[in-house]
């Protein structure tokens, strides 16, 4: 069985082909967030409070643009409204998990430390690993530190990585690697390509609604082509035979 | 407000969104329904996150065989299909794109 120190190193690991990609965006934030007038300090802060990607660079263009103080905190709100869905679908493996353990995880829940630990857990026999929530931590940190350490270089030293290196698209990729290998069933796989092109189709909605409407097409999909399938031992992998230690 | 007490209130709602069914879970019975949709979330995200990226980078649609992301993505996606290995996906990805777009900065 795996030790907790061997867990939390893996979710380091397993982590790292991200923060390749982490690095160029936490940067531009530092630099967008000085351009928009937020003082050194207060985007720092952002960094630790928030945590959130998307919507800090989101919400430094309406800083910048003068926006009223509620309407920015219900853009972040919209556009952080899918990690309602991670939430949902790590709860179950963390049920067994002491509160603080809980309160913890779900302050380092972004998108990119779910798909790395949800592909792990998924991936895995929870007999032989009464550790994972220190993967979950191991991943979770890896990300944290380099947000915050790729912020600050943002905001100390502006952007400095040429753009040309296009070193954001390691992040799709690394996507694109999680999501294809555990692809095998139909109703997987519809739930992926709808997802997709709702996404596609949603792409010039404001606030990542794109993203949270592709997301519940997807799952819709997948429900619907499952349901059309005939019940075959193995096919259907419910996430409630996934018992906690 | 000031930019501070957004900041403060844009974390409450960011970390309460996080933890929110995480915390819930435990007590309330989840529906079978729901449980069945889980399997589905990570597939569903992760490839509304990517299609974007790949057939509408920096915002609006692109011609496909011109569109290097995109070309360098369906390498990277045949690469995860069969080897399965992460750094060889990131890595042949990355190389895909780097020639496409050297190729079309010679004829541009």
């Amino acid at each position: 069985m795996a030790s907790w120190r061997d867990e939390f190193l893996a979710g380091v690991r397993n982590e790292l082909p991200l923060l390749l990609g982490v690095v160029p965006l936490g940067m531009i934030y530092g630099v967008v967030a000085l351009a928009a007038g937020l003082p050194p300090a207060a985007a720092l802060a952002m960094s630790l409070i928030v945590f959130a990607g998307s919507a800090q660079v989101i919400s430094t263009q309406l800083f910048g643009a003068g926006a009223p103080g509620p309407v920015i905190v219900l853009t972040t709100f919209v556009v952080n409204l899918r990690h309602m869905l991670y939430s949902a679908s790590v709860a179950p493996r963390l049920k067994a998990l002491h509160p603080a353990w809980k309160w913890a995880l779900a302050y380092l829940l972004t998108d990119e430390a779910y798909a790395v630990v949800i592909t792990s857990y998924d991936q895995s026999h929870p007999p032989q690993r009464n550790h994972r929530h220190w993967f979950f931590l191991g991943a979770g940190l890896a990300l944290w530190t380099t947000w915050q350490l790729s912020t600050g270089a943002g905001v100390l030293l502006g952007a400095q990585l040429p753009a040309s290196w296009a070193l954001d698209f390691t992040l799709p990729l690394t996507f694109i690697a999680l999501v294809v290998p555990p692809l095998k069933d139909r109703a997987g796989v519809a739930a992926a390509l709808t997802a997709g092109m709702v996404a596609l189709a949603g792409a010039g909605l404001p606030y990542k609604l794109g993203l949270l409407i592709a997301a519940i097409s997807g799952i819709l999909a997948g429900l619907w082509v499952e349901s059309r399938q005939p019940a075959r031992a193995g096919a259907v992998q419910p996430v409630s035979a996934d018992a906690e230690p | 407000m000031s930019s501070w007490s957004v900041i403060v209130v844009m974390g409450v709602v960011t970390y309460a969104i996080r933890l929110s069914l995480i915390v819930l879970t435990g007590r309330v019975e989840v529906p079978d329904i729901v449980q069945r949709a889980l399997r589905f979330v990570p597939p569903a995200v992760l490839t509304a996150i990517i299609f974007p990226e790949l057939l509408r980078p920096g915002g609006s649609p692109q011609v496909l065989l011109v569109n290097a992301r995109l070309v360098a993505g369906a390498v990277a996606a045949l690469i995860a299909w069969r080897t399965r290995n992460l750094i060889l996906t990131v890595a042949f990805g990355m190389a895909a794109l780097w020639v496409l777009q050297t190729m079309f900065m010679s004829n541009g």
